[in-house]
Protein backbone atom coordinates (compact mmCIF):
# COMPACT_ATOMS: atom_id res chain seq x y z
CA UNK A 1 0.00 0.00 0.00
CA UNK A 2 1.47 3.41 -0.93
CA UNK A 3 2.63 5.87 1.61
CA UNK A 4 -0.55 8.11 2.55
CA UNK A 5 -0.47 11.80 3.09
CA UNK A 6 -2.19 12.11 6.82
CA UNK A 7 -4.88 14.75 7.52
CA UNK A 8 -4.61 16.45 10.27
CA UNK A 9 -7.54 16.06 12.63
CA UNK A 10 -9.47 13.64 10.27
CA UNK A 11 -11.36 10.86 11.45
CA UNK A 12 -14.34 9.98 9.33
CA UNK A 13 -17.53 8.88 11.27
CA UNK A 14 -16.26 6.08 13.17
CA UNK A 15 -17.54 5.49 16.90
CA UNK A 16 -15.27 4.56 19.37
CA UNK A 17 -15.97 0.87 19.44
CA UNK A 18 -14.95 1.07 23.54
CA UNK A 19 -16.31 -2.27 25.24
CA UNK A 20 -17.72 -3.66 22.21
CA UNK A 21 -14.21 -4.27 20.52
CA UNK A 22 -14.29 -7.87 20.54
CA UNK A 23 -17.63 -7.62 18.29
CA UNK A 24 -16.23 -6.32 15.54
CA UNK A 25 -13.84 -8.19 12.64
CA UNK A 26 -10.88 -7.22 12.05
CA UNK A 27 -10.84 -4.04 9.81
CA UNK A 28 -13.65 -2.99 10.35
CA UNK A 29 -14.98 -0.05 12.29
CA UNK A 30 -18.26 0.86 13.78
CA UNK A 31 -20.97 2.97 13.04
CA UNK A 32 -24.02 4.37 14.69
CA UNK A 33 -26.04 5.27 11.30
CA UNK A 34 -27.41 2.84 8.55
CA UNK A 35 -25.21 3.74 5.08
CA UNK A 36 -27.58 3.26 2.00
CA UNK A 37 -25.34 1.72 -0.77
CA UNK A 38 -27.16 0.56 -3.70
CA UNK A 39 -26.15 -0.86 -7.74
CA UNK A 40 -29.02 0.52 -8.87
CA UNK A 41 -32.51 2.65 -8.01
CA UNK A 42 -34.67 1.63 -5.84
CA UNK A 43 -37.03 -0.75 -6.97
CA UNK A 44 -40.50 0.03 -6.42
CA UNK A 45 -42.52 -3.33 -6.42
CA UNK A 46 -46.44 -3.14 -5.86
CA UNK A 47 -47.05 -5.31 -2.64
CA UNK A 48 -50.44 -6.62 -5.25
CA UNK A 49 -47.83 -8.17 -7.04
CA UNK A 50 -44.76 -9.13 -5.01
CA UNK A 51 -43.96 -13.08 -4.49
CA UNK A 52 -41.16 -15.21 -2.92
CA UNK A 53 -40.07 -18.72 -4.37
CA UNK A 54 -37.96 -21.13 -3.93
CA UNK A 55 -37.28 -22.75 -6.81
CA UNK A 56 -34.31 -24.73 -9.25
CA UNK A 57 -32.98 -28.76 -7.52
CA UNK A 58 -36.34 -28.92 -5.40
CA UNK A 59 -39.10 -31.08 -6.47
CA UNK A 60 -41.53 -28.56 -6.75
CA UNK A 61 -41.19 -25.22 -6.55
CA UNK A 62 -42.76 -22.82 -3.76
CA UNK A 63 -43.89 -19.25 -3.80
CA UNK A 64 -45.61 -17.34 -1.13
CA UNK A 65 -47.93 -13.67 -2.13
CA UNK A 66 -47.14 -10.76 0.25
CA UNK A 67 -49.87 -11.92 2.25
CA UNK A 68 -48.96 -15.52 2.33
CA UNK A 69 -45.98 -14.89 3.10
CA UNK A 70 -46.66 -12.65 6.42
CA UNK A 71 -48.68 -15.60 7.32
CA UNK A 72 -45.26 -17.58 8.09
CA UNK A 73 -43.98 -17.95 11.12
CA UNK A 74 -41.79 -15.10 11.42
CA UNK A 75 -39.48 -14.21 14.51
CA UNK A 76 -37.35 -10.87 15.49
CA UNK A 77 -33.53 -11.32 14.95
CA UNK A 78 -30.96 -8.87 16.80
CA UNK A 79 -27.43 -9.30 14.94
CA UNK A 80 -24.18 -7.43 14.29
CA UNK A 81 -23.73 -6.78 10.37
CA UNK A 82 -20.57 -5.63 8.38
CA UNK A 83 -20.50 -4.52 5.51
CA UNK A 84 -16.72 -5.00 3.19
CA UNK A 85 -16.55 -1.14 2.73
CA UNK A 86 -15.47 -1.57 6.54
CA UNK A 87 -18.73 -0.50 8.69
CA UNK A 88 -20.15 -2.50 11.26
CA UNK A 89 -23.34 -2.20 13.13
CA UNK A 90 -24.03 -3.85 16.25
CA UNK A 91 -27.59 -5.34 17.66
CA UNK A 92 -29.63 -4.67 14.12
CA UNK A 93 -33.01 -5.69 14.82
CA UNK A 94 -35.11 -7.39 12.83
CA UNK A 95 -38.23 -9.28 11.66
CA UNK A 96 -38.59 -11.90 8.99
CA UNK A 97 -38.91 -15.46 8.05
CA UNK A 98 -35.39 -17.89 8.85
CA UNK A 99 -34.91 -19.79 5.35
CA UNK A 100 -35.27 -23.00 7.41
CA UNK A 101 -39.10 -21.99 7.70
CA UNK A 102 -38.92 -21.51 4.16
CA UNK A 103 -36.77 -24.43 2.93
CA UNK A 104 -39.18 -26.83 4.97
CA UNK A 105 -42.06 -26.08 2.17
CA UNK A 106 -39.69 -27.53 -0.87
CA UNK A 107 -37.91 -31.06 -0.96
CA UNK A 108 -34.31 -30.46 -1.95
CA UNK A 109 -32.67 -32.36 -4.88
CA UNK A 110 -29.65 -34.59 -3.97
CA UNK A 111 -27.76 -32.40 -6.02
CA UNK A 112 -28.74 -28.81 -4.49
CA UNK A 113 -25.46 -27.89 -3.10
CA UNK A 114 -25.35 -23.77 -3.44
CA UNK A 115 -27.90 -20.89 -3.54
CA UNK A 116 -28.25 -17.69 -5.66
CA UNK A 117 -30.34 -15.02 -3.93
CA UNK A 118 -32.52 -13.17 -6.50
CA UNK A 119 -33.76 -9.59 -6.43
CA UNK A 120 -35.93 -7.19 -8.19
CA UNK A 121 -33.44 -5.16 -10.40
CA UNK A 122 -31.29 -8.01 -11.31
CA UNK A 123 -29.00 -8.16 -8.61
CA UNK A 124 -27.86 -11.55 -7.32
CA UNK A 125 -25.59 -12.99 -4.79
CA UNK A 126 -24.62 -16.63 -4.03
CA UNK A 127 -24.20 -19.06 -1.20
CA UNK A 128 -22.98 -22.06 0.11
CA UNK A 129 -26.36 -24.19 1.08
CA UNK A 130 -24.85 -24.89 4.50
CA UNK A 131 -24.33 -20.66 5.04
CA UNK A 132 -28.24 -20.68 4.31
CA UNK A 133 -29.52 -23.22 6.90
CA UNK A 134 -29.77 -23.52 10.77
CA UNK A 135 -30.52 -20.22 11.71
CA UNK A 136 -27.91 -18.30 9.28
CA UNK A 137 -30.31 -16.53 7.28
CA UNK A 138 -33.49 -15.49 6.83
CA UNK A 139 -35.54 -13.19 5.14
CA UNK A 140 -36.85 -9.90 6.85
CA UNK A 141 -39.25 -7.42 6.44
CA UNK A 142 -38.81 -5.18 9.17
CA UNK A 143 -36.22 -3.21 10.37
CA UNK A 144 -35.74 -1.75 13.85
CA UNK A 145 -39.45 -2.52 14.72
CA UNK A 146 -41.07 -0.74 11.42
CA UNK A 147 -41.73 -1.94 7.73
CA UNK A 148 -38.31 -2.09 5.61
CA UNK A 149 -37.70 1.14 4.44
CA UNK A 150 -37.76 0.68 0.06
CA UNK A 151 -33.77 2.25 0.57
CA UNK A 152 -32.86 -0.52 2.95
CA UNK A 153 -34.07 -3.30 1.05
CA UNK A 154 -37.59 -3.09 1.75
CA UNK A 155 -40.14 -4.67 1.05
CA UNK A 156 -37.87 -7.80 1.69
CA UNK A 157 -34.21 -8.51 1.97
CA UNK A 158 -32.18 -11.52 2.67
CA UNK A 159 -30.23 -11.38 5.80
CA UNK A 160 -27.08 -13.34 6.16
CA UNK A 161 -25.46 -11.56 9.26
CA UNK A 162 -22.67 -13.82 9.33
CA UNK A 163 -21.13 -13.11 5.70
CA UNK A 164 -20.28 -9.62 4.77
CA UNK A 165 -23.44 -7.64 4.23
CA UNK A 166 -23.27 -7.19 0.11
CA UNK A 167 -24.51 -11.11 0.51
CA UNK A 168 -27.95 -9.94 2.02
CA UNK A 169 -29.77 -9.01 -1.10
CA UNK A 170 -32.10 -6.37 -1.31
CA UNK A 171 -35.25 -6.67 -2.65
CA UNK A 172 -34.93 -10.10 -2.61
CA UNK A 173 -37.41 -12.18 -4.79
CA UNK A 174 -36.17 -15.72 -4.13
CA UNK A 175 -33.88 -18.57 -3.62
CA UNK A 176 -32.61 -20.55 -6.55
CA UNK A 177 -30.63 -24.24 -5.54
CA UNK A 178 -27.91 -24.82 -7.66
CA UNK A 179 -25.38 -27.73 -8.53
CA UNK A 180 -22.85 -26.04 -9.64
CA UNK A 181 -21.91 -22.21 -7.67
CA UNK A 182 -22.66 -19.44 -9.81
CA UNK A 183 -20.49 -15.80 -8.28
CA UNK A 184 -23.17 -12.84 -8.38
CA UNK A 185 -23.03 -9.26 -8.83
CA UNK A 186 -20.06 -8.59 -6.80
CA UNK A 187 -18.81 -12.47 -6.92
CA UNK A 188 -17.93 -11.36 -10.01
CA UNK A 189 -16.17 -8.45 -9.80
CA UNK A 190 -13.07 -8.77 -7.83
CA UNK A 191 -15.05 -9.75 -4.50
CA UNK A 192 -14.74 -13.17 -2.25
CA UNK A 193 -17.04 -16.11 -3.62
CA UNK A 194 -17.52 -16.48 0.56
CA UNK A 195 -17.54 -13.54 2.34
CA UNK A 196 -16.22 -14.05 6.29
CA UNK A 197 -15.82 -10.82 8.00
CA UNK A 198 -13.94 -13.09 10.45
CA UNK A 199 -11.32 -14.38 8.26
CA UNK A 200 -11.36 -11.12 6.46
CA UNK A 201 -12.28 -12.79 3.11
CA UNK A 202 -12.84 -9.43 0.95
CA UNK A 203 -11.81 -9.98 -2.71
CA UNK A 204 -11.16 -13.13 -4.79
CA UNK A 205 -7.89 -14.55 -3.31
CA UNK A 206 -8.54 -13.43 0.29
CA UNK B 1 -32.99 15.02 4.91
CA UNK B 2 -32.31 14.77 1.07
CA UNK B 3 -34.64 13.01 -0.73
CA UNK B 4 -33.40 9.60 -1.97
CA UNK B 5 -32.67 10.33 -5.80
CA UNK B 6 -30.73 13.03 -4.34
CA UNK B 7 -28.37 10.02 -4.10
CA UNK B 8 -28.09 9.07 -8.13
CA UNK B 9 -25.27 11.06 -9.46
CA UNK B 10 -24.43 10.90 -13.38
CA UNK B 11 -21.20 10.28 -15.24
CA UNK B 12 -19.13 13.51 -13.95
CA UNK B 13 -18.90 11.77 -10.89
CA UNK B 14 -17.26 9.25 -12.47
CA UNK B 15 -14.89 10.85 -14.03
CA UNK B 16 -11.85 11.22 -12.28
CA UNK B 17 -11.78 7.05 -11.83
CA UNK B 18 -12.66 6.72 -15.35
CA UNK B 19 -9.68 8.55 -16.19
CA UNK B 20 -7.99 6.51 -13.99
CA UNK B 21 -8.57 3.46 -15.74
CA UNK B 22 -9.00 4.39 -19.43
CA UNK B 23 -5.99 7.03 -19.09
CA UNK B 24 -7.72 10.15 -20.39
CA UNK B 25 -10.93 12.00 -20.42
CA UNK B 26 -13.95 9.78 -20.90
CA UNK B 27 -17.01 11.91 -19.46
CA UNK B 28 -17.74 13.31 -23.41
CA UNK B 29 -16.96 9.10 -24.75
CA UNK B 30 -20.36 8.03 -26.58
CA UNK B 31 -21.52 4.78 -25.56
CA UNK B 32 -24.60 2.99 -26.78
CA UNK B 33 -26.74 0.66 -24.14
CA UNK B 34 -25.73 -2.88 -25.13
CA UNK B 35 -29.64 -3.81 -23.97
CA UNK B 36 -31.96 -0.52 -25.50
CA UNK B 37 -28.79 0.73 -27.84
CA UNK B 38 -29.65 3.94 -26.45
CA UNK B 39 -26.90 6.48 -27.14
CA UNK B 40 -25.48 8.38 -24.01
CA UNK B 41 -22.37 10.24 -23.42
CA UNK B 42 -20.32 8.97 -20.52
CA UNK B 43 -21.40 12.20 -18.75
CA UNK B 44 -25.28 10.97 -18.36
CA UNK B 45 -24.94 7.80 -17.42
CA UNK B 46 -26.62 7.00 -14.44
CA UNK B 47 -23.79 6.32 -11.14
CA UNK B 48 -24.62 4.02 -8.68
CA UNK B 49 -22.09 3.93 -5.34
CA UNK B 50 -22.93 0.36 -5.18
CA UNK B 51 -20.73 -0.21 -1.78
CA UNK B 52 -17.90 -2.76 -3.09
CA UNK B 53 -17.91 -0.88 -6.59
CA UNK B 54 -19.45 1.97 -9.27
CA UNK B 55 -21.89 0.86 -11.30
CA UNK B 56 -23.15 2.83 -14.49
CA UNK B 57 -26.25 2.37 -15.95
CA UNK B 58 -28.55 3.19 -19.01
CA UNK B 59 -30.35 6.82 -18.39
CA UNK B 60 -33.03 5.08 -20.41
CA UNK B 61 -33.87 1.52 -19.38
CA UNK B 62 -31.60 1.26 -15.77
CA UNK B 63 -29.44 -1.45 -17.29
CA UNK B 64 -25.89 -2.21 -15.99
CA UNK B 65 -23.47 -0.33 -18.44
CA UNK B 66 -20.37 -0.34 -16.96
CA UNK B 67 -18.91 -2.24 -13.60
CA UNK B 68 -15.35 -0.77 -11.49
CA UNK B 69 -14.68 -2.34 -8.14
CA UNK B 70 -11.42 -0.73 -7.19
CA UNK B 71 -9.72 -3.56 -4.98
CA UNK B 72 -6.50 -4.14 -3.68
CA UNK B 73 -5.66 -6.85 -6.02
CA UNK B 74 -6.36 -4.71 -8.93
CA UNK B 75 -9.30 -2.55 -10.37
CA UNK B 76 -12.04 -4.67 -12.23
CA UNK B 77 -13.55 -3.46 -14.55
CA UNK B 78 -16.77 -5.20 -16.85
CA UNK B 79 -18.02 -3.20 -19.57
CA UNK B 80 -20.18 -5.95 -21.44
CA UNK B 81 -23.34 -3.65 -21.01
CA UNK B 82 -21.67 -1.22 -23.19
CA UNK B 83 -22.10 -2.38 -26.93
CA UNK B 84 -19.72 0.14 -28.33
CA UNK B 85 -17.77 3.07 -26.95
CA UNK B 86 -16.74 6.32 -29.29
CA UNK B 87 -13.68 8.39 -28.01
CA UNK B 88 -13.36 11.68 -29.23
CA UNK B 89 -9.97 12.92 -31.24
CA UNK B 90 -8.02 14.57 -28.97
CA UNK B 91 -8.38 18.29 -29.19
CA UNK B 92 -5.81 20.78 -30.42
CA UNK B 93 -5.10 22.55 -26.83
CA UNK C 1 -6.40 14.63 -23.73
CA UNK C 2 -4.57 11.53 -22.18
CA UNK C 3 -2.72 12.86 -18.81
CA UNK C 4 -2.42 10.25 -15.71
CA UNK C 5 -4.49 11.99 -12.82
CA UNK C 6 -1.88 12.61 -9.73
CA UNK C 7 -2.67 13.32 -6.07
CA UNK C 8 -0.55 16.45 -4.96
CA UNK C 9 -0.79 18.72 -1.67
CA UNK C 10 -3.21 21.34 -1.83
CA UNK C 11 -2.99 24.10 0.93
CA UNK C 12 -5.33 26.07 2.48
CA UNK C 13 -4.93 29.61 1.87
CA UNK C 14 -7.93 31.22 3.08
CA UNK C 15 -11.39 30.63 4.04
CA UNK C 16 -14.59 32.64 3.32
CA UNK C 17 -18.06 31.99 5.29
CA UNK C 18 -20.39 32.14 2.42
CA UNK C 19 -23.69 31.54 4.12
CA UNK C 20 -24.61 29.81 7.34
CA UNK C 21 -23.78 26.08 5.78
CA UNK C 22 -21.64 27.02 3.23
CA UNK C 23 -18.06 28.05 3.01
CA UNK C 24 -15.24 28.62 0.59
CA UNK C 25 -11.94 27.00 0.91
CA UNK C 26 -8.98 28.88 -1.20
CA UNK C 27 -6.42 25.90 -1.95
CA UNK C 28 -2.93 26.94 -3.47
CA UNK C 29 -1.86 24.31 -5.14
CA UNK C 30 2.54 23.61 -6.10
CA UNK C 31 1.43 21.80 -9.40
CA UNK C 32 -1.87 24.07 -10.37
CA UNK C 33 -2.65 23.49 -14.00
CA UNK C 34 -5.47 26.20 -15.20
CA UNK C 35 -8.97 24.20 -15.48
CA UNK C 36 -11.55 24.29 -17.55
CA UNK C 37 -14.76 26.18 -15.91
CA UNK C 38 -16.82 23.36 -14.59
CA UNK C 39 -14.47 20.72 -13.89
CA UNK C 40 -14.14 19.53 -10.41
CA UNK C 41 -11.30 18.09 -8.49
CA UNK C 42 -11.27 14.89 -6.08
CA UNK C 43 -10.07 15.36 -2.59
CA UNK C 44 -9.20 12.40 -0.38
CA UNK C 45 -8.82 12.95 3.66
CA UNK C 46 -6.63 10.34 5.01
CA UNK C 47 -7.03 9.20 9.00
CA UNK C 48 -4.10 8.29 11.39
CA UNK C 49 -4.88 4.65 10.95
CA UNK C 50 -5.08 4.78 7.41
CA UNK C 51 -8.65 5.10 6.52
CA UNK C 52 -9.75 7.00 3.93
CA UNK C 53 -12.51 9.16 2.64
CA UNK C 54 -12.87 10.83 -1.02
CA UNK C 55 -14.94 13.62 -2.56
CA UNK C 56 -15.16 15.71 -5.56
CA UNK C 57 -15.47 19.44 -5.29
CA UNK C 58 -16.53 21.58 -8.26
CA UNK C 59 -14.18 24.53 -8.94
CA UNK C 60 -15.97 27.86 -8.22
CA UNK C 61 -12.74 29.83 -9.33
CA UNK C 62 -12.06 31.22 -12.68
CA UNK C 63 -8.61 29.64 -14.34
CA UNK C 64 -7.56 33.14 -14.89
CA UNK C 65 -6.44 33.35 -10.51
CA UNK C 66 -3.25 31.54 -11.47
CA UNK C 67 -1.91 29.20 -8.96
CA UNK C 68 -5.09 28.71 -6.77
CA UNK C 69 -8.42 27.31 -6.75
CA UNK C 70 -11.99 27.85 -4.76
CA UNK C 71 -13.87 24.48 -3.86
CA UNK C 72 -17.24 25.24 -1.89
CA UNK C 73 -18.21 23.22 0.57
CA UNK C 74 -22.04 22.93 1.59
CA UNK C 75 -22.06 21.13 5.13
CA UNK C 76 -24.25 18.20 5.17
CA UNK C 77 -25.80 17.43 8.11
CA UNK C 78 -24.31 13.71 9.50
CA UNK C 79 -21.79 14.06 6.56
CA UNK C 80 -18.52 12.48 7.00
CA UNK C 81 -16.06 15.19 4.77
CA UNK C 82 -18.43 18.30 5.04
CA UNK C 83 -18.27 18.45 8.96
CA UNK C 84 -14.93 17.66 8.95
CA UNK C 85 -14.34 20.59 6.49
CA UNK C 86 -16.10 23.15 8.19
CA UNK C 87 -15.45 22.15 11.79
CA UNK C 88 -11.71 21.34 11.64
CA UNK C 89 -9.51 22.51 8.68
CA UNK C 90 -7.82 26.23 9.55
CA UNK C 91 -5.64 28.02 6.97
CA UNK C 92 -2.33 26.05 6.25
CA UNK C 93 -3.76 22.68 6.47
CA UNK C 94 -2.94 20.56 3.77
CA UNK C 95 -5.16 17.64 1.94
CA UNK C 96 -4.25 15.77 -1.03
CA UNK C 97 -6.04 16.81 -4.29
CA UNK C 98 -6.21 15.39 -7.77
CA UNK C 99 -7.73 16.95 -10.90
CA UNK C 100 -8.67 18.94 -12.57
CA UNK C 101 -11.55 16.22 -13.85
CA UNK C 102 -14.19 16.48 -16.25
CA UNK C 103 -14.68 17.42 -19.87
CA UNK C 104 -18.35 17.03 -20.58
CA UNK C 105 -19.90 20.16 -18.05
CA UNK C 106 -17.50 22.67 -19.32
CA UNK C 107 -17.60 26.27 -20.27
CA UNK C 108 -15.13 28.40 -22.07
CA UNK C 109 -15.31 31.80 -23.38
CA UNK C 110 -14.00 30.82 -26.84
CA UNK C 111 -17.46 28.19 -26.86
CA UNK C 112 -19.71 31.09 -27.54
CA UNK C 113 -23.13 31.68 -26.66
CA UNK C 114 -25.77 32.80 -25.73
CA UNK C 115 -25.10 31.34 -22.18
CA UNK C 116 -28.06 30.12 -19.90
CA UNK C 117 -26.95 29.21 -16.51
CA UNK C 118 -29.32 27.07 -14.05
CA UNK C 119 -28.31 26.06 -10.63
CA UNK C 120 -30.26 25.29 -7.56
CA UNK C 121 -27.77 25.33 -3.94
CA UNK C 122 -24.51 24.01 -4.21
CA UNK C 123 -24.73 23.68 -7.95
CA UNK C 124 -24.07 27.16 -8.12
CA UNK C 125 -20.36 26.29 -7.68
CA UNK C 126 -19.38 25.36 -11.58
CA UNK C 127 -21.37 27.70 -12.85
CA UNK C 128 -20.02 30.76 -10.90
CA UNK C 129 -16.38 29.26 -12.50
CA UNK C 130 -18.02 29.82 -15.82
CA UNK C 131 -19.72 33.68 -15.10
CA UNK C 132 -16.21 34.28 -13.31
CA UNK C 133 -13.90 33.07 -16.28
CA UNK C 134 -16.24 35.10 -18.46
CA UNK C 135 -16.02 38.14 -16.89
CA UNK C 136 -12.34 37.86 -16.16
CA UNK C 137 -11.45 37.68 -20.16
CA UNK C 138 -13.81 40.27 -20.84
CA UNK C 139 -16.32 38.26 -22.97
CA UNK C 140 -19.78 39.91 -24.08
CA UNK C 141 -21.05 36.62 -24.77
CA UNK C 142 -24.96 37.59 -23.56
CA UNK C 143 -25.72 35.19 -20.21
CA UNK C 144 -27.74 34.84 -17.81
CA UNK C 145 -28.26 32.73 -14.89
CA UNK C 146 -31.65 31.74 -12.96
CA UNK C 147 -30.31 30.26 -9.39
CA UNK C 148 -32.99 28.60 -7.15
CA UNK C 149 -31.99 29.31 -3.61
CA UNK C 150 -34.08 28.07 -0.04
CA UNK C 151 -33.99 31.84 1.26
CA UNK C 152 -32.27 34.87 0.56
CA UNK C 153 -29.77 34.23 3.24
CA UNK C 154 -28.90 30.97 1.21
CA UNK C 155 -28.02 32.53 -1.76
CA UNK C 156 -24.50 31.61 -2.46
CA UNK C 157 -21.99 33.75 -3.55
CA UNK C 158 -24.43 36.64 -3.31
CA UNK C 159 -22.29 39.81 -3.27
CA UNK C 160 -20.53 38.25 -5.91
CA UNK C 161 -23.42 37.87 -8.13
CA UNK C 162 -24.21 41.34 -7.68
CA UNK C 163 -21.03 42.68 -8.50
CA UNK C 164 -21.00 40.75 -11.79
CA UNK C 165 -24.31 41.53 -12.60
CA UNK C 166 -23.59 45.05 -12.22
CA UNK C 167 -20.69 44.76 -14.77
CA UNK C 168 -20.75 42.91 -17.85
CA UNK C 169 -23.94 42.33 -19.17
CA UNK C 170 -24.29 38.92 -16.24
CA UNK C 171 -28.10 39.15 -16.09
CA UNK C 172 -28.71 36.75 -12.51
CA UNK C 173 -32.38 35.96 -11.29
CA UNK C 174 -33.36 34.47 -8.76
CA UNK C 175 -35.85 32.23 -7.23
CA UNK C 176 -36.70 31.76 -3.38
CA UNK C 177 -38.34 28.59 -2.81
CA UNK C 178 -39.49 28.75 0.95
CA UNK C 179 -39.12 32.34 2.26
CA UNK C 180 -38.50 36.03 0.72
CA UNK C 181 -37.58 38.67 2.15
CA UNK C 182 -40.21 41.64 2.41
CA UNK C 183 -40.50 43.45 -1.23
CA UNK C 184 -38.68 40.87 -2.76
CA UNK C 185 -39.23 41.58 -7.12
CA UNK C 186 -37.59 38.27 -7.69
CA UNK C 187 -39.74 34.71 -8.28
CA UNK C 188 -40.66 33.07 -5.59
CA UNK C 189 -41.03 29.59 -6.48
CA UNK C 190 -39.43 26.17 -7.35
CA UNK C 191 -38.12 26.22 -11.17
CA UNK C 192 -40.44 25.43 -13.74
CA UNK C 193 -41.43 25.11 -17.86
CA UNK C 194 -42.96 28.75 -17.31
CA UNK C 195 -39.72 30.17 -15.49
CA UNK C 196 -37.25 28.88 -17.83
CA UNK C 197 -39.03 29.91 -20.66
CA UNK C 198 -39.53 33.47 -19.34
CA UNK C 199 -35.43 33.71 -18.50
CA UNK C 200 -34.35 31.76 -21.87
CA UNK C 201 -36.95 33.92 -23.97
CA UNK C 202 -34.20 36.19 -25.31
CA UNK C 203 -31.99 33.60 -26.60
CA UNK C 204 -34.22 30.85 -27.91
CA UNK C 205 -33.05 27.92 -29.69
CA UNK C 206 -29.38 29.09 -29.91
CA UNK C 207 -28.64 28.96 -26.19
CA UNK C 208 -26.34 27.22 -24.43
CA UNK C 209 -27.52 25.55 -21.34
CA UNK C 210 -25.32 24.45 -17.79
CA UNK C 211 -27.91 22.88 -15.48
CA UNK C 212 -26.49 21.83 -11.94
CA UNK C 213 -28.01 20.95 -8.84
CA UNK C 214 -30.10 18.29 -6.87
CA UNK C 215 -31.43 15.92 -9.34
CA UNK C 216 -35.31 16.81 -9.14
CA UNK C 217 -34.24 20.01 -10.07
CA UNK C 218 -31.78 19.17 -12.90
CA UNK C 219 -34.13 17.02 -14.63
CA UNK C 220 -36.89 19.58 -13.96
CA UNK C 221 -34.61 22.46 -15.56
CA UNK C 222 -34.08 20.19 -18.31
CA UNK C 223 -37.28 19.41 -19.32
CA UNK C 224 -38.05 23.08 -19.07
CA UNK C 225 -35.17 23.72 -21.73
CA UNK C 226 -36.46 21.19 -24.00
CA UNK C 227 -39.92 22.67 -23.56
CA UNK C 228 -38.53 25.89 -24.55
CA UNK C 229 -37.25 24.82 -27.81
CA UNK C 230 -33.62 24.01 -27.39
CA UNK C 231 -32.06 21.18 -28.24
CA UNK C 232 -31.24 18.55 -26.28
CA UNK C 233 -27.25 18.43 -27.25
CA UNK C 234 -27.06 22.16 -26.05
CA UNK C 235 -28.35 20.97 -22.35
CA UNK C 236 -25.73 19.84 -20.09
CA UNK C 237 -26.20 19.06 -16.78
CA UNK C 238 -24.57 17.86 -13.81
CA UNK C 239 -26.40 16.35 -10.88
CA UNK C 240 -25.13 16.81 -7.50
CA UNK C 241 -25.73 13.90 -4.68
CA UNK C 242 -24.66 14.29 -1.69
CA UNK C 243 -21.08 14.16 -3.12
CA UNK C 244 -20.49 17.04 -0.42
CA UNK C 245 -21.16 15.04 2.36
Amino acid sequence: MSERFVTRGFVGKRQDSGAAASRIPPGQHLVKDFPVLSAGPTPRTDLRTWSFRIEGLVKEPAQWTWDEFGKLPAQEFVKDISCVTKWTKLDTRWRGVSADVLLEHVELDGRARFVVAFSDGGYTTNLPLPDVINGQAFVAYEYDGKPLAPEHGGPARLVVPHLYFWKSAKWVRGLRLIERDEPGFWESLGYNNHGDPWKEERYSGD
Amino acid sequence: MESERDLMLDGNAAAGVLQEIFGEEMTTALTTCDECATGSQMAMLRVFSGGPGLVLRCPACEAVMVRIAQTPRGTFVDVRGVRQMRLPLPSIR
Amino acid sequence: MKRTLEWQIATVKAIRQETANVKTLTLALLKWVPHRPGQHYDIRLTAEDGYSAQRSYSIGSEPERHGEIDITVERIRDGEVSPFLDDVVVVGDRFEVRGPIGGYFVWEASDGGPLLLVAGGSGIVPLMAMARHRAAVGATVPARLLYSSRSFDDIIYRADLDALANRDGLQVFHTLTRSQPEGWQGFARRIDDRMVAEVNKPFGPKAQVFICGPTALVETAADAAEAAGVAAERIKTERFGPTGA
